[in-house]
């Protein structure tokens, strides 16, 4: 037996104009059209065409991003909205743990607004006396429950909220992404909550962003993706399908920025191009750094990096005229998996011949962090020459920083630290790993345990 | 329609506890607390009496005795009326939360503040009955037996365009803003701080459309005039007409319903 049935729902809002809403009262009562001015000027489809159906007794995730139509799916499951066409249908008592607490009285008492909640809900007054004390127990709130709400913290509103919720009993639960309401403590009596409702056969829909609370309770997911199901079964494989399409548009982005970073940092620099090249000394602060750090000019640049900002500058007698950042399979990207190899490409053309030059390499931490820095004259490299178009490339073997988004230098000058061509900050890319590591290294370990300490790999 | 309003009994329990909740909350901090509920209808009375027994006395004051008591007829009621209309005016938006969060029916708002300003104005009413002791009133019990229906009246009356107002207020705002000078002209544009047989033929026509001048003479006649009470065939006209208004205010915001979840 089906809990949850939506079929075929599609849901528009309507938007009503700004301007049009100030003037209605006075057109309306001229021109008598009440009706029709109640008429929308746009609309926005929230979802479209969405169908699932949940089994009694089973836990049911719904995933999206943000504005893919989650919370709106859960609104038309619970009755506060009509669909616009389609049909929904839900056996049972709901409860909706969608705002929690709303419709306390910031005046009364705690023990007033419960019994006000609890009926608001769907209880009667004797059965919210008799889940009372459980309810406060459950919330944390004994010695607080006879003050006014108005003197809560937002933790305490929040947890009675949720505490006088879940003693609904209902049979079908809604919860939007409440979890986050309270301390370590508060959210695994909630967990344990939700693990007790599952066990006595109660129908749970969860929309969330926390992807492992779904592969960890749901027994389905459903992915929404500007009103629209992507993906619907298994919850792994709905989260993983979900979290390569997340991927996937985050390198987009990531390359869009990264052309319009370059784009910009090309357009200011043209102007000054002469004063630097005369100077010897780049006007941006990073690079004031490198006159008097003679050698490893590109160490001495990263200490003031907190304040460095993205750009572009030098003499360009020898130029990088192109970057890329290759993974193992030599695709050119943007996101690496921790602990895999990474290349950074360099093509560089000395528009005359030179044997007074400096490659070097700098990576910073999205907080500017300097993670790595090097150079070709650190590493003892002794310059040549080098003439017309050529490549050089460092090669990484093994990516080892915990997750996150980096920031990368890379730069040729001469020994002395004049700068021909110097790109702060320029690209970026990120480090996703499958654990949730802090710090910004991620060495490559394993753990082991004598016989008495006895673990088990989830 | 008619499913939703034969659900409407069934929220007895929570129409009740919000109407306490009102109560408790409005006075919550205050020192005097419930006894404002009896002071300000008196208050309010002392200003009226002042400025129209004492500042600018109408013509046929001398034709009014104890013009303090018929005022105090009319004002009683009027505060109510006036008081729920305004607050109702606004109540579906400052009680958005529960509209667009908790699966609610929006209709209880509109009732809960009608009748937690009924419960203020029974609260005044002992200090009229004070007033119609010490004023040695002609009260007759024949008559007596009119005022619950009066009130009753009333109070269809007053949740039918507070049905009517609260849910235009989503779609309009201005209404709020509006409506407080709408009440104030009413209320000049009703017999409360005049008698109504005093005023010129043709605007008494007038007066006549104005459904709380038929209240409130009700309310003088059986509280403050002697003689029997006259006005009846009016009142159960009235009463005939606000439960037909209340048909239609329920089935208006019937059809806005949806809409609240969005618009507030």
């Amino acid at each position: 037996m089906n809990a949850i049935e939506v079929t075929h729902v599609t849901k528009i809002y309507r938007r009503y104009a700004r301007r049009k809403q100030f003037a209605t009262l006075k057109s309306a009562l001229l021109t008598g059209s009440l009706i029709q001015d109640l008429q929308p000027d746009e609309t926005f489809p929230a979802l479209q065409g969405v169908s699932f159906t949940v089994a009694a007794g089973k836990t049911y995730g719904i995933i999206g991003r943000n504005g893919s139509g989650k919370s709106t799916a859960l609104k038309l499951v619970a009755g506060i909205t009509k669909p616009t066409s389609g049909t929904v249908n839900v056996r049972g008592r709901i409860s909706a743990l969608i705002e929690l607490g709303a419709g306390f009285h910031p005046e009364i008492s705690g023990r007033e607004n419960v019994f006000i909640n609890g009926i608001m809900l769907g209880l009667t007054k004797r059965e919210v006396a008799q889940r009372f004390d459980e309810i406060v127990e459950f919330a944390e709130m004994e010695n607080f429950i006879d003050a006014p709400v108005k003197t809560y913290s937002s933790g305490m509103y929040m947890r009675l909220g949720f505490a006088v919720a879940i003693h609904v009993d209902p049979d079908v639960l809604l919860v939007d992404e409440v979890l986050a309401v309270g301390d370590e403590g508060f959210t695994h009596k909630c967990l344990d909550k939700f693990g007790e409702f599952k066990r006595r056969g109660k129908t749970i829909l969860l929309v969330t962003h926390a992807l492992s609370l779904v592969e960890r309770f749901c027994d389905e997911a459903l992915w929404l993706d500007r009103g629209k199901v992507r993906g619907a079964g298994d919850p792994k494989r709905v989260v993983g399908a979900y979290l390569i399409d997340v991927e996937r548009s985050e390198e987009r982005e990531l390359a869009l920025a990264e052309a319009r970073a370059q784009a910009s940092s090309q357009g200011s620099e043209a102007g000054s191009h002469g004063l630097e090249v005369s100077g010897g000394i780049p006007t941006s602060g990073g690079a004031g750094d490198t006159e008097p750090a003679a050698e490893g000019g590109e160490a001495a640049a990263v200490q003031d990096m907190t304040q460095a900002v993205e750009g572009r500058w030098g003499s360009r007698e020898i130029e990088i005229v192109g970057v890329t950042l290759r993974g193992a399979d030599g695709e050119a990207a943007h996101i690496f998996q921790s602990g895999e190899p990474l290349s950074i490409h360099l093509a560089v053309r000395a528009h005359q011949p030179h044997d007074d030059f400096v490659f070097g390499v700098g990576l910073y931490s999205a907080d500017g962090v300097t993670c790595y820095g090097t150079n070709t004259q650190l590493e003892d490299f002794k310059s040549d020459r080098i003439s017309g178009d050529g490549e050089v490339v460092l090669q990484i073997e093994s990516l080892d920083l915990v997750e996150g988004t980096y920031k990368l230098d890379v730069a040729v000058h001469k020994r002395d630290g004049y700068p021909f061509d110097y790109h702060r900050l320029l690209y970026t890319f990120r480090v996703k790993t499958r654990t949730r590591e802090v710090g910004i290294y991620r060495p490559r370990h394993t753990w082991s345990f004598s016989p008495g300490v006895r673990l088990t790999k989830i | 329609m008619l499913n939703n309003l034969r659900q409407l009994p069934r929220y007895r329990g929570l129409i009740q506890s919000l109407v306490a909740r009102e109560l408790k909350a409005r006075y919550r901090g205050s020192v005097l607390g419930f006894f404002w509920s009896f002071f300000n209808p008196l208050l309010l009375l002392l200003v009226y009496t002042f400025v129209f027994a004492y500042v600018m006395p109408p013509a046929q004051l001398s034709e009014i005795p104890n013009f303090a008591l018929f005022l105090f007829c009319g004002l009683l009621p009027w505060t109510w009326f006036q008081a729920s209309l305004i607050e109702s005016s606004n109540i579906l938006i400052s009680g958005g939360n529960l509209i667009k969060k908790v699966m609610f029916p929006a209709e209880i708002l509109p009732i809960v503040t009608v009748l937690a300003n009924l419960v203020h104005f029974l609260f005044g009413l002992p200090i009229l009955i004070a007033f119609l002791i010490y004023f040695d009133a002609p009260l007759q019990l024949s008559e007596l037996v009119w005022f619950p229906v009066v009130v009753l009246v009333q109070l269809v009356l007053s949740v039918s365009l507070a049905l009517i107002l609260s849910a235009l207020t989503v779609h309009f705002r201005d209404i709020k803003d509006i409506l407080a000078n709408v009440m104030t002209l009413w209320f000049f544009a009703t017999p409360i701080v005049y008698y109504w047989k005093f005023a010129p033929v043709q605007i008494r026509r007038f007066l006549d459309l104005n459904p709380f001048t038929h209240l409130a003479i009700s309310y003088q006649e059986i509280l403050y005039f002697p003689g029997s009470f006259g006005h009846w065939k009016w009142l159960l006209a009235l009463g005939a007409g606000s439960v037909a208004l209340f048909l239609f205010a329920y089935f208006l915001f019937d059809r806005l319903r949806d809409s609240f979840a969005e618009e507030v």
